[in-house]
């Protein structure tokens, strides 16, 4: 069991790279759902065997961040005749190279913090904390609504991801509670994103800066 | 010691092959008959026969480049353990010395490019540099995680050890680092034998070229020199990339030197394919192409370091 | 069961406003069901903390007062919505209604929440509930203040709850009894608490939260949306969603202090008021949109209530008041310039002159409003600032008490100049007077008369939850 949970945490490391490094937005929305799906498919493969309470978490999450909400903003920028660019302020290559810095830190920064033994797992918590990184770096970096969105999107997931450690202390309701949270916020911003759209016929972050003093 | 020149004797003898079946399996793939496999045998003896012609605005620069070429590329070739135990020659820190090796071959090759005074020469140069200094970190990123996981920098140790401890038991600890080292190492190939998606060698269009612009001008045995070179090339990568792979000290010198046959076939076919399925990138996603596989080696590296 | 009435009244309200076609019906359930939260409050209030199993939902002093302000604070914008106009499409925004009483049952969640899990679900819950409220159709610049509100808010959310998940840890890791993110078993068990886990999760949670506060420097959303948004929306935002964020930030405090961490907690927060402090000092000169002006000084009063909780002893009594005093002040100021908008057409301050004679009970009720929050007695804020700043002096902040005064004259200095100019200038030619309608005036006129009473006297009951609430946060009472 570790080992396919350690598998599925690696291929969550590498779908941060693409999104970290895609050049194109579909690309972007695609990754997003691939890590949702993976997040979604850990609670069964942790903790010793699915049981009632991680099925049902493991069917919610990848129906909602594997499915509907990359289908949602799919359709949020449909209706655009955008460039589907996804155009970083500091180029992809240096986005690798932070991505790369982060996920450093972050293993670093994990070894440094003390965990039970039953709970610390070698590579969860760092590809946690890695995770809501590079979510923090696609917020920073990107210039279109569409990608902050899905920068908050991975920002939530890494979070998720360390809120795994601790099943026993975090309870169903609480989880559910998140997770409904999660979709109901993406749900207002693609909303939002799409109503963007119409006002400004671009989905261009940059501007939406006209508010200032 | 003897199962090391049996290898590297192999290998030199076998170099050849490798592009033609590339070549072939990229023919079939697109419908059409394709040249024959040992088609790049003729073409040397054929050139080794001919004489050389040299423009008059060249100095003993561009004679001598092709000479370097081989003779650099020969030397790396003893650099490392064919036979999946040791190399010929071995010391520590031989890796760096295999790379810089093969870099000063490549710099002869510029230089002789350059030395022709055209601009198409003077581009493909510029432009085969660049990606050279993106690629040899992703080298470089990949032997250090070799080097970590042997605990040792000689190309002997780090690919002449059981890297995975019992191959009944498959250690995630290991085996996915060595995967992202695996991947990196074939980008790396890819950029340093000038295949697509890195470079396109079958394109006729001198400004797209990137490497076939360097040998454009040279010819007759100056020409057979940088083909069979590029041929070597291609083979030790890939050993290096099948040592990764696939650890052959526990083998029986025979059976290994079976695998090391076998893995460059599959390589070779596996460049047909890609070079059949891709196409060649644009030439500013070439450097982030590279730094993406870099990335996965520095995931490697952090990876074995915690 | 009370406190679930609590909850679950506004939540019944919102639904069955969601189902009225007609305004006035939408309206009818508004009133309805803020009065009817009011009233259960009162009655929690007289019959005193009823006991949950679980011990998730509980009424304490702290949590008490937060609510009583929000609930106040909703009746008093309920009564303003009847006659508001919104501007656009008058069939558009049918869901106004129903997310104002939503937001009232997230804020009560919020308040009586004792599980940190559920209060984050609760702050959540305040901004996914608030963010349609601000948009106004056809108004471009409404919708980038909801795009920067949604964003930065729940960026900061997600990383409070990044410290809800460490506090869980803390827990884990230093192997405590109790039922985890339970606030009573994490007070009670505080001294095992891990004390590198703790330090993290306040500084996630501080900052989380303290975005959804308004402190600098994730105040940035806070000019926008409370500039953009409908005046009555502004009102609530400003009075009561800020303070709920303000309590899920002393909820995290309860806990470092418990938890013996209270000298990291500490110049944290005074960090983070002394720079909301400043900063709103800097952008309250020469702002000349005079509802971004009242937004600068929300984070302005955001980084006093921090510097309080930072200085501890009395002056955090004077926080716990000054977040009643300027949270009604401020309520009162942002639905008079809903007036002021409506009336004059511009939101910037030079274009509105002569307030006071050509909408008279408006502009003595702004001129007073302003008063009251600037800190001039007899209104409630100067006795809170004084208590502050006392207690700054007894616990040794004299330094910091002076940077307090000197930011606080520049903000006066800006604001006055502004609203004094709004409010007293010379009327402009062939200005009608503006005949007010009593909806619109009635609850600023409440309130504003309330600060004056507490300035004046504050009744024993408040008293006792104030010493209480400042108690358990480690202050004391006068």
């Amino acid at each position: 069991m570790t080992q396919i949970s350690d598998l599925l945490l690696l291929a969550i490391v590498l779908v941060n790279f693409a999104l970290l490094g895609a050049t194109r937005l579909s690309t972007t929305i695609r990754a997003v759902a691939v890590q949702g799906g993976l997040l979604g498919l850990l609670p069964l493969v942790l903790h010793g065997g699915p049981s009632l309470h991680a099925v049902g978490l493991a069917v919610g999450t990848v129906a909602i961040k594997g499915v509907i909400l990359p289908r949602f903003l799919t359709w949020a920028i449909r209706e655009a005749a955008l460039r589907r660019e996804v155009e970083p302020r500091i180029g992809f290559v240096g986005s690798l190279l932070l991505g790369v810095v982060a996920v450093a830190v972050a293993f670093a920064v994990a070894a440094r913090l003390p965990l039970p033994p039953e709970l610390a797992r070698p590579l969860l918590v760092p590809v946690a904390l890695a995770t809501v990184m590079v979510g923090f770096i696609i917020l920073t970096t990107r210039a279109k609504a569409v990608t902050l969105v899905v920068g908050y999107l991975v920002l939530e997931n890494g979070i998720y991801l360390f809120g795994l450690t601790l099943t026993e202390q975090v309870p169903f309701l609480v989880e559910i509670g998140v997770l409904l949270d999660v979709f109901v916020g993406v749900f207002i911003m693609g909303i939002v994103v799409f109503h963007i759209n119409r006002a400004f016929d671009s989905l261009d972050a940059e501007q939406l800066a006209q508010l200032t003093d | 010691m003897s199962s090391a020149l049996a290898s590297l004797v192999v290998v030199l003898l076998m170099a050849p092959v490798l592009p033609g079946l590339s070549a072939r399996t990229k023919a079939i793939l697109t419908g059409r008959r394709g040249q024959p496999v040992l088609q790049l045998y003729s073409d040397l003896g054929r050139l080794l026969r001919k004489g050389a012609v040299y423009g008059t605005a060249t100095t003993w620069m561009f004679a001598l480049a092709p000479v370097v070429v081989l003779a650099t590329v020969l030397c790396a070739a003893l650099l490392l353990p064919l036979d999946g135990r040791a190399a010929l020659i071995r010391f520590s820190g031989d890796a760096v010395a295999f790379a810089y090796v093969l870099a000063l071959g490549r710099l002869a090759l510029v230089l002789g490019a350059m030395d022709t005074g055209s601009s198409f020469e003077a581009m493909g140069a510029s432009r085969e540099v660049t990606i050279a200094s993106f690629a040899e970190p992703a080298l470089f990123l990949a032997l250090v995680v070799l080097a970590v996981l042997t605990d040792s920098l000689s190309l002997s140790g780090m690919l002449g050890s059981r890297l995975v401890p019992g191959l009944e038991g498959f250690q995630m600890a290991a085996a996915a680092p060595l995967g992202l080292v695996a991947i990196t190492l074939f980008v790396v190939l890819l950029a340093e034998t000038a295949r697509v998606p890195v470079d396109d060698p079958a394109t006729h269009l001198e400004l797209t070229m990137i490497h076939e612009v360097m040998i454009l001008d040279h010819s007759g045995p100056d020409l057979a020199f940088l083909l069979y070179a590029g041929a070597v090339k291609l083979a030790l990568f890939g050993s290096i990339l099948v040592g990764v792979v696939v650890p052959r000290a526990p083998l029986a010198p025979w059976l290994a030197l079976v695998v090391l046959v076998g893995g460059l076939v599959v390589v070779a076919v596996l460049i047909g394919v890609i070079e059949s399925v891709t196409a060649r990138l644009r030439l500013k996603r070439v450097p982030q192409f590279l730094v993406a596989a870099a990335t996965l080696a520095a995931l490697g590296v952090i990876l074995v370091l915690r | 069961m009370l406190l679930v009435a609590l909850i679950l009244v506004p939540v019944l309200a919102a639904l069955g406003a969601a189902f009225q076609p007609r305004r006035a019906g939408r309206l009818v359930w508004l009133l309805v069901g803020t009065g009817l939260h009011a009233a259960l409050l009162v009655a929690t209030w007289t019959i005193g903390p009823p006991a949950v199993p679980g011990g998730w939902l509980a009424f304490d002093p702290l949590g008490g007062l937060v609510l009583s302000l929000v609930s106040l604070l909703t009746v008093g914008v309920a009564t303003y919505t009847v006659g508001f106009v919104r501007p656009g499409d008058p069939r558009a925004g049918r869901a106004f209604e129903s997310c104002l009483l939503a937001f009232l049952a997230a804020a009560s969640l919020v308040a009586l929440s004792h599980h940190l899990g559920l209060l984050w679900v609760g702050i959540e819950a305040t901004t996914l509930a608030t963010a349609p409220l601000i948009y106004q159709r056809d108004d471009p610049h409404s919708l980038e203040a909801v795009w920067k509100y949604l964003v930065v808010c729940s960026v900061g959310i997600a990383l409070a709850l990044l410290g809800t998940f460490f506090l869980a840890t803390a827990q884990v890791a230093g192997a405590v009894a109790g039922r985890p993110l339970v606030l009573d078993d994490l007070i009670q068990h505080g001294a095992g608490l891990h004390g590198a886990w703790v330090r993290a999760a306040f500084l996630f949670l501080a900052v989380g939260f303290g975005t959804k506060m308004g402190l600098a420097p994730l105040h940035t959303w806070l000019p926008d949306a409370h500039g953009e948004a409908p005046a009555p929306v502004s009102a609530l935002l400003s009075g009561a969603l800020l303070n709920c964020a303000f309590l899920g930030v002393l909820r995290a405090f309860q806990v470092a202090n418990a938890a013996g961490e209270g000298d990291f907690a500490r110049p944290v927060l005074l960090g983070l008021g002394l720079l909301s402090l400043a900063v709103a000092a800097v952008f309250v000169v020469r702002q000349d949109n005079y509802k971004r002006l009242l937004a600068y000084s929300s984070v302005e009063h955001m980084g006093i209530l921090a510097l309080g909780t930072g200085m501890g002893g009395l002056a955090m009594y004077g926080s716990l008041l000054h977040m009643l005093g300027s949270s009604i002040a401020k309520a009162v100021l942002f639905l008079l310039a809903g007036n002021i908008l409506a009336a004059y057409g511009s939101k910037l301050a030079h274009d509105v002159r002569g307030v006071v004679r050509r909408m008279p009970i408006s502009g003595v009720l702004f001129v007073l409003a302003f008063l009251a929050i600037t800190g001039s007695p007899p209104f409630v804020p100067f006795m809170s600032e004084l208590a502050i700043l006392t207690g700054a002096f007894k616990s040794g902040h004299a330094v910091m008490a002076v940077a307090m005064l000197a930011l606080q004259a520049v903000v006066f200095v800006g604001m006055g100049s502004a609203f004094l100019g709004m409010s007293l200038g010379a009327l402009p030619e062939r200005a009608p007077r503006i005949r007010e309608r009593a909806w619109l005036v009635a609850a600023p006129a409440v309130l504003v008369t309330v600060l004056l009473v507490l300035g004046l006297h504050i009744p024993a009951a408040l008293q006792r939850a104030l010493v209480a609430a400042a108690g358990s946060l480690g202050g004391v009472g006068p």
